[in-house]
C-alpha cells in the first residue's frame, strides 16, 4: 500500500473554509458562497487526480494511506488519525465532491434571496469535510467522527430556518434518530475492540475469521443499527420525511445522494463481518426489504413533492441495503445503485427545487400541474431522472436495479422468491408513485392560482440539473460496461464474479419481468391521475390513510417511546424532589422538631441555667465519687 | 521556593493585596484578582517545564513537618492526575473572573470579599490536588467548604442561604466519615511501624479485607457526596440554581473533581481489594447516575438545574471509568474530569450571560436567540455539543475511552452507559431548540450579543474543547503513567482481546 | 482547732453564694454571691494547701483572685451598661437571647 500526502487536503480545505466563513461572519457575506464553491470544486479536482493516480498503480498499491498524527493511544487501544483511499472510498469521494460541487453551484442561485446564504455555504462545506472523513477514515473510530459530523451538518442544515419551530423540531428529530444509530456504531466499535484489540478496518478484517459467530453477529447487528439510523432504514426511518424541512439543495445532497447512503458504505466496508455471519446477513436483507416496500408505499400517498421523493430515497436505499445482504456479489451492485441513485435522485431533487423556486416555495403537488410547458428544462431533466429510477433501459437504474433484483432471485429457494418478489413489487410501486409525481407536476391541467408565475430557473440552477440528468442517462451503462465497477471493487469486497453462483432466472427474463411490472405501475398511475382534485380527498381507503401517515410510524414512536419517556421523566423529577431529596429534608425536619422541643429548656432565666449547672456539677461529683470509691 | 508551593501561595498574596486595596475602587480590586490569577496560571504552566513526562510517581515534592507527634507533614507533590487538575483549576479561575466580571456586585458583602474568597478557594483547590499527606488533604477538604459556603450564601440568587447550608451540611457529613477513615488508616499504620499519613507509605500497608472495606467506605462516601453520585446528589441542583455562574463553574468544574480525584488517589490506591469488592455496586450506582441524571436533565425547566443534572450524568461516566479499572477507563475518566471542567465552564458561562440578560433562568422564557444574538447562541451550541460528546470536541475522546474501557471488563454496564449518549442528545437538543430556535419570544428583542470581554472569556474554553478533541495526546501523555501506576498498585491488568490473532 | 472547720466554713459560704445566685434577681447581688463562692473556694484551696503542706493551693488561689478581679471589671461594666439602657438590674429582664 502506498502513501499519499494529498488526502488530508480533501478534508482540511472544506473544513478550513467552513470555519473561516463562520468566524468571519457578515464580512464574508459578499464572497462566501464563491469561496465555498471554489473549495468544493478543488476537492473534486483532488479527487479526480487521486483517481487518475490510482489507475497508474496496480494491485495492492492502488490503495493509498496517509497517517496524520497519533490520536488516541491508551493501553492497547491505539487509534491514529489516518486516512485510507481505496477503490471503495474513491467512488464516494468522486460522488460527494462531484455532486457536492454541482449543488454548491445550484445553491448560489437557489439561496440568492436568503440573507444567511454565507452560513448555508459554510454548513455545506462542513458537510463535505465530514462526509469525506467518513469515507476516508481508516478505522471505525475515524469513521465515527465523520459519521457524527455529517449528522451535525444534517442537523444544522435541516434546521437552517430554525426560527420556524416545526423545522427546529425536525432537525432535532433527525439528530436523535441518528444518535440511536450512533449507539449501534459505538457498540460495534466496543465489541470489535474487546474481540480484536483494535478498531482499524485492517485489524478487524484480519481478526474476523478467529472470532466467535455470536460476536460477529453482534457486531453485524450493531453496524446494521447504525446504518439504519443514518440511512433512514426501518425502524429508524421516521426522521427522513421531516428532514425535508431543510432547503432543497440540502435534500438533494445530504438526504438523497450522499449522507443517507453512508449506511450502505458502512456495511460494504464491513463486508468481512457480514460475510462471516449469515444471521447478520439475514437481518440486513430483512431491513432492506421492509424498508424498500415501506418507503414505496409511503411514497404513493404523499402530496408534498419533497416528501414523495424522500420516501422514494428511503425505498431505493432499501434496495441497496438488500443488495449488501446478498453476499459478496451484492456489494458491488449496491455501490453501483448508490452511484446511479446519487445522480438521478439528486437531479430530481434539484428539479423539485427548481419547481418550488418557480412556484413561490409551494410544495403541494396538487397545486402544480402542466408545468412542462413553462419549465421545459426542468421537465426534461426530471423526466430523465424519472426514467432512470424506473429502470427503463438504457437509463442508469436499469443496470443497477435490475442487477439487484436478479441477485435477489439468485439467492435460490424460498428466500430467493421472497426477496426477488419483494424487489419486483417494490419496482412496480416505484413506477406508480414516481409516475404520479411526474404527472401531477408536469402534465395535466394547471391547478395553480393566478398569483404565481411559474418560470424556468437561471442557468446556475439548470446547469447542474442537466449534468446530473446526463449522469442518470449514462452512468449505469458506463459503470457496468465490462463489469468495470465490479472488477474495480473486487479487491475490497472480494466479489468472486459478477453473476454469482446459481441462476434462478436468466438475466433477460428478470429484465423483461421488471419492465413489465414497471409499465403496469406507471400505466395505472397515468390513468388514475389524469385529473386530480386540488384538495386531497378525505374519503380514501385505509391504505392511503396509513401511507399518508407514514404507516403510523410516528404514531407508534409517540405511543411507545415519546409518551412513556415523558411520563418517566416527569415521574423521575417528582421522585427526585419528593423521595430522594425528601428523605434528606425529612432528616432535617426531624432534627429541627427535636430542637424545637429542646429549645423550651432555654427559658432565658439566668438562675435556671445556674441551677442546671449546679445540678450537673453535683451529679458529676457523685458519679466521680461512686467511680473512684 | 518550590514552584508547586509558589502556585499554592500566590493567590494568598493576591488576597493580601486585596486587603489593602480601597473598598470602593471595584475596578482595581477586580484587576488585582485577575492579575493574581494570571500569575498563578503562569506559575502553574512553569511547572510543566520542570515536570518529567512519562514518569510515574510524585514530582516537585516538598515536605515540612507540621505535627511531629502524629507524623503529619505539609507534604505536596504532583503526578499526572494532580497536574492536569491543577492546570484545570488555574486555567478556569482567570476565565471565571473575566467571565463574571459584574457578578460580584449584588452580593451581601463587598466586591473585595468576593474576590478574596475566589482566590482563597483557588489556593485550597491547588493545595488539595497537590497534597500527598492524607491529613493535609483532609484539612483542606474541609477548609474548602468555607469560601464556597460564603460564595453561594453571600453572592448567589434566590434561596441562596438554604442552598449554601445544604451544600455545607452534605459536605460536612461526608467529611466526618472521611475523618474517621483517616484516623483509622493512621491507626493501622501505627500497628505496622511508625505511624504515617503519607500516601505512598500508606499504599504499601497490608490491611485486612474487613478493615479495608470499612476504611474504603469512609473515603468513598465522602467522595461520592462531593462528586456527586446518585443518591447523594440532591445538594447540587440547588447550589447550581443559587450560585453565581462563576461559583458554579468552580464548584462543578473543579471542586467536585476532588471527589473523583480522591476515588483514584485514595480508594483505588490505598484499598485495592475493597475497591474490587465494591466495584460492581459502584458501577450500578454510576449507571444509575448516568441515566437518572440524563432523564432529570430532560425534565428540568430551569437552565441552571438542567446543567447541574447533566453534570450528575457526566460524573456517572467518570466514576464508571474509574471503577472499570482498565487503563482506558482510568485514563478516560481522568481526561473526562478535565473536559467536563471546560465543558461545564462553557455551559455555565454562556448560560449565566443569557440569564443575566433575560433576568430569568426559566428555559421557557428564552427562544429565538439564534437570530438576535448569533455569537452567544453559537457559543452555547458548542458548549451543548460538548456536553453530548460530539466527536471533534474533547469530551468525546474521554467518554469513548470510558465506555470502551468499561466494555472490555463489564460489557453490560457499557451497553447501558451508551444509552446515555442518546439521552444526552435529547437533553441538549431540547434545550437548544427551546432556548435558541423558534420564533423570538416576547421580551427578548433587546438582548445584546456577547461583548468583547465575554468573547475573550469564552474563547480559551472553546479552543481547549476543540484542541483536546483533535489532539488529546498531550493530556493523555501526562495522565498515562499515573494510570499504569494505579493499575499496578491495584494489581489489575487490561483484559486481553477475546479472539486470538 | 481542727483544721477541717475551715473547710466547713468554706462549704457554708459556697452554699450561701450558690443559693444567692439561684434565688436573687438583682444582678449586683448575684455578682456579689459569685464573689462569695470564689472566695469560699479560695478558702478551701488555702486550707488544702495547709493540709498537704505544699504551696499549690495557695498559688491556685492567687490565680482565682486575679480571675475574680478581671471578672469584676468585665462583669460590673456589663451590669452598668445593662442598667443604663434598661433602667433595671434584674437579670430576668435581660433575657434577650431567648427567641
Amino acid at each position: 500500500m502506498r502513501t499519499s500526502s494529498h488526502l488530508v487536503y480533501l478534508i482540511a480545505l472544506p473544513l478550513f473554509s467552513s470555519a473561516l466563513l463562520l468566524l468571519l461572519g457578515r464580512i464574508a457575506d459578499k464572497w462566501g458562497h464563491l469561496l465555498a464553491t471554489l473549495v468544493s470544486a478543488s476537492t473534486f479536482g483532488i479527487g479526480v487526480s487521486e483517481f487518475v493516480a490510482m489507475h497508474s498503480h496496480t494491485g495492492a498499491n492502488r490503495a493509498a494511506t496517509q497517517k496524520l498524527f497519533e490520536w488516541i493511544s491508551v493501553g492497547n487501544l491505539k487509534v491514529d488519525a489516518s486516512l485510507l483511499l481505496d477503490q471503495l472510498s474513491i467512488c464516494f469521494v468522486l460522488l460527494i465532491t462531484g455532486v457536492g460541487t454541482l449543488i454548491h453551484i445550484y445553491s448560489i442561485a437557489y439561496m440568492d434571496h436568503d440573507k444567511d446564504r454565507r452560513r448555508f455555504f459554510a454548513y455545506l462545506n462542513f458537510f463535505i469535510a465530514a462526509m469525506l472523513l467518513l469515507v476516508l477514515g481508516d478505522s471505525y473510530l475515524n469513521l465515527y467522527v465523520g459519521w457524527e459530523g455529517v449528522g451535525l451538518a444534517s442537523y444544522l442544515l435541516i434546521g437552517f430556518w430554525n426560527q420556524n419551530p416545526v423545522y427546529a423540531v425536525a432537525a432535532k428529530k433527525a439528530f436523535v434518530a441518528n444518535r440511536v444509530g450512533d449507539l449501534g456504531l459505538s457498540l460495534a466499535i466496543m465489541i470489535s475492540f474487546a474481540q480484536f484489540g483494535t478498531v482499524s478496518f485492517t485489524g478487524v478484517k484480519a481478526g474476523a475469521p478467529h472470532a466467535s459467530p455470536a460476536a460477529l453477529t453482534a457486531i453485524g447487528a450493531m453496524l446494521l443499527l447504525a446504518a439504519a439510523g443514518k440511512s433512514a432504514q426501518f425502524p429508524l426511518q421516521s426522521w427522513l420525511g421531516d428532514a425535508m424541512a431543510g432547503p432543497t439543495p440540502v435534500s438533494a445532497l445530504i438526504h438523497a445522494a450522499t449522507m443517507v447512503t453512508a449506511g450502505v458504505y458502512l456495511i460494504t466496508r464491513s463486508n468481512f463481518i457480514f460475510d462471516a455471519s449469515s444471521t447478520a446477513r439475514i437481518l440486513v436483507v430483512s431491513v432492506g426489504v421492509i424498508t424498500l416496500l415501506f418507503g414505496a408505499i409511503v411514497g404513493t400517498a404523499k402530496d408534498d413533492i419533497k416528501k414523495a421523493l424522500a420516501a422514494s430515497t428511503m425505498s431505493q436505499i432499501g434496495y441497496m441495503i438488500l443488495a449488501t445482504g446478498l453476499g459478496p456479489v451484492g456489494y458491488a451492485f449496491a455501490i453501483m445503485h448508490l452511484l446511479t441513485h446519487g445522480f438521478f435522485k439528486a437531479g430530481m431533487f434539484l428539479g423539485a427545487g427548481s419547481v418550488m423556486h418557480g412556484m413561490d416555495d409551494e410544495v403541494n403537488m396538487r397545486k402544480y400541474g402542466g408545468l412542462a410547458k413553462l419549465m421545459p428544462i426542468t421537465a426534461v431533466t426530471f423526466g430523465l431522472g424519472y426514467l432512470a429510477i424506473l429502470g427503463v433501459p438504457p437509463f442508469a437504474g436499469f443496470y443497477s436495479k435490475d442487477k439487484i433484483i436478479e441477485t435477489a432471485f439468485n439467492q435460490g429457494g424460498g428466500k430467493g422468491i421472497i426477496l426477488g418478489g419483494a424487489a419486483l413489487l417494490g419496482a412496480m410501486i416505484t413506477a406508480f408513485y414516481m409516475t404520479r409525481v411526474v404527472v401531477l407536476t408536469f402534465a395535466g391541467a394547471r391547478r395553480w392560482k393566478d398569483g404565481s408565475h411559474p418560470h424556468e430557473s437561471s442557468v446556475l440552477m439548470w446547469g447542474p440539473m442537466v449534468i446530473l440528468a446526463l449522469g442518470s442517462v449514462a452512468s449505469g451503462f458506463l459503470l457496468s460496461m465490462g463489469s468495470s465497477l465490479v472488477n474495480w471493487l473486487q479487491p475490497v469486497v472480494n466479489a468472486s464474479n459478477a453473476t454469482g453462483g446459481k441462476e434462478l432466472m436468466k438475466p433477460l427474463v428478470v429484465s423483461l419481468l421488471a419492465l413489465a411490472v414497471v409499465i403496469l405501475g406507471a400505466g395505472y398511475a397515468i390513468v388514475k391521475y389524469r385529473t386530480v382534485p386540488e384538495i386531497a380527498p378525505e374519503q380514501v381507503s385505509v391504505f392511503t390513510k396509513a401511507a399518508r401517515k407514514d404507516l403510523y410510524q410516528d404514531v407508534f414512536n409517540n405511543a411507545v417511546l415519546v409518551k412513556p419517556g415523558t411520563i418517566l421523566t416527569a415521574g423521575l423529577v417528582a421522585t427526585d424532589h419528593n423521595v430522594i431529596d425528601g428523605a434528606v429534608r425529612f432528616v432535617g425536619w426531624v432534627i429541627s422538631e427535636v430542637s424545637d422541643v429542646l429549645r423550651k429548656i432555654q427559658n432565658g432565666y439566668v438562675r435556671s441555667y445556674a441551677l442546671t449547672m449546679l445540678v450537673g456539677v453535683f451529679i458529676g461529683a457523685v458519679i466521680l465519687w461512686v467511680v473512684t470509691a | 521556593m518550590n514552584l508547586l508551593t509558589l502556585t499554592i501561595i500566590l493567590p494568598l498574596v493576591g488576597v493580601l493585596a486585596l486587603a489593602v486595596a480601597p473598598r470602593e475602587n471595584t475596578k482595581a480590586i477586580k484587576l488585582i484578582a485577575l492579575f493574581t490569577s494570571v500569575i498563578t496560571l503562569i506559575s502553574s504552566l512553569l511547572m510543566l517545564t520542570k515536570y518529567k513526562f512519562g514518569v510515574s510517581g510524585f514530582q516537585l515534592v516538598t515536605s515540612h513537618s507540621w505535627f511531629k507527634v502524629f507524623n503529619i507533614n505539609y507534604a505536596i507533590g504532583i503526578d499526572g492526575l494532580a497536574l492536569v487538575l491543577i492546570l484545570l483549576t488555574t486555567v478556569l479561575v482567570p476565565i471565571v473572573i473575566v467571565g463574571g466580571w459584574n457578578e460580584s456586585e449584588n452580593g451581601r458583602w463587598s466586591v473585595k470579599t468576593f474576590y478574596a474568597l475566589i482566590l482563597i478557594l483557588e489556593t485550597f483547590m491547588v493545595g488539595e490536588f497537590a497534597a500527598t499527606d492524607v491529613f493535609l488533604f483532609y484539612v483542606i477538604f474541609e477548609a474548602m467548604l468555607i469560601p464556597v459556603y460564603f460564595l453561594i450564601g453571600g453572592f448567589g440568587r434566590g434561596d441562596r442561604a438554604a442552598a449554601a447550608l445544604k451544600f455545607l451540611l452534605y459536605s460536612l457529613f461526608g467529611g466526618l466519615l472521611m475523618l474517621a477513615a483517616v484516623i483509622g488508616i493512621f491507626v493501622v499504620s501505627l500497628h505496622q511501624g511508625p505511624g504515617s499519613f503519607d500516601v505512598t507509605t500508606l499504599s504499601h500497608l497490608k490491611i485486612s479485607h474487613n478493615t479495608q472495606d470499612w476504611l474504603f467506605l469512609g473515603f468513598f462516601i465522602a467522595f461520592a457526596i462531593k462528586a456527586p453520585l446518585f443518591p447523594f446528589h440532591t445538594w447540587l441542583p440547588g447550589a447550581a440554581r443559587s450560585a453565581t455562574p462563576g461559583t458554579s463553574i468552580l464548584v462543578l468544574g473543579v471542586l467536585d473533581k476532588v471527589g473523583t480525584y480522591g476515588m483514584i488517589r485514595f480508594c483505588l490506591t490505598l484499598f485495592p481489594e475493597a475497591s474490587k469488592t465494591f466495584a460492581p455496586y459502584i458501577i450500578v450506582l454510576s449507571l444509575f447516575s448516568i441515566i437518572y441524571g440524563a432523564f432529570l436533565a430532560i425534565g428540568q425547566k430551569d437552565l441552571n438545574s438542567l446543567i447541574a443534572f447533566t453534570s450528575i450524568s457526566h460524573f456517572g461516566f467518570i466514576i464508571l471509568g474509574i471503577f472499570a479499572m482498565t487503563s482506558q477507563g482510568i485514563t478516560g475518566a481522568t481526561l473526562y474530569m478535565v473536559n467536563h471542567g471546560f465543558s461545564t465552564a462553557a455551559l455555565f458561562l454562556v448560560g449565566g450571560w443569557m440569564i443575566q440578560r433575560r433576568k430569568s433562568s426559566q428555559i421557557a422564557d428564552f427562544g429565538g436567540l439564534q437570530r438576535i444574538t448569533p455569537v452567544m447562541a453559537w457559543c452555547f451550541f458548542i458548549a451543548g455539543m460538548s456536553a453530548l460528546a460530539l466527536p471533534g470536541l474533547s469530551s468525546f475522546v474521554s467518554e469513548f475511552l470510558v465506555l470502551i474501557g468499561t466494555f472490555t471488563r463489564y460489557p453490560a454496564a457499557a451497553v447501558i452507559g451508551t444509552v446515555g449518549i442518546v439521552l444526552a442528545a435529547l437533553y441538549v437538543l431540547i434545550l437548544v431548540q427551546r432556548a435558541l430556535h423558534g420564533p423570538l419570544q416576547e421580551g427578548n428583542e433587546d438582548i445584546p450579543d456577547l461583548n468583547r470581554r465575554e468573547k475573550f472569556a469564552i474563547a480559551p474554553v472553546i479552543i481547549a474543547l476543540v484542541f483536546l478533541g483533535f489532539y488529546p495526546k498531550p493530556a493523555i501523555h501526562i495522565i498515562d503513567p499515573m494510570t499504569s501506576q494505579v493499575m499496578a498498585q491495584a494489581s489489575m491488568s487490561d483484559p486481553t482481546p477475546l479472539a486470538g490473532k | 482547732m481542727d483544721i477541717s472547720n475551715y473547710l466547713y466554713l468554706s462549704v457554708i459560704l459556697f452554699t450561701i453564694g450558690a443559693l444567692g445566685v439561684l434565688i436573687r434577681r438583682n444582678a449586683i447581688v448575684i455578682f456579689m454571691c459569685i464573689e462569695l463562692m470564689l472566695n469560699a473556694s479560695n478558702l478551701a484551696l488555702v486550707t488544702f494547701s495547709r493540709i498537704h503542706g505544699n504551696l499549690d493551693g495557695q498559688v491556685a488561689s492567687f490565680f482565682t483572685m486575679v480571675v475574680a478581679a478581671c471578672e469584676v471589671v468585665v462583669g460590673l461594666a456589663i451590669i452598668v451598661t445593662i442598667y443604663r439602657s434598661r433602667r433595671s438590674a434584674s437579670v430576668d429582664d435581660a433575657s434577650l437571647l431567648k427567641n
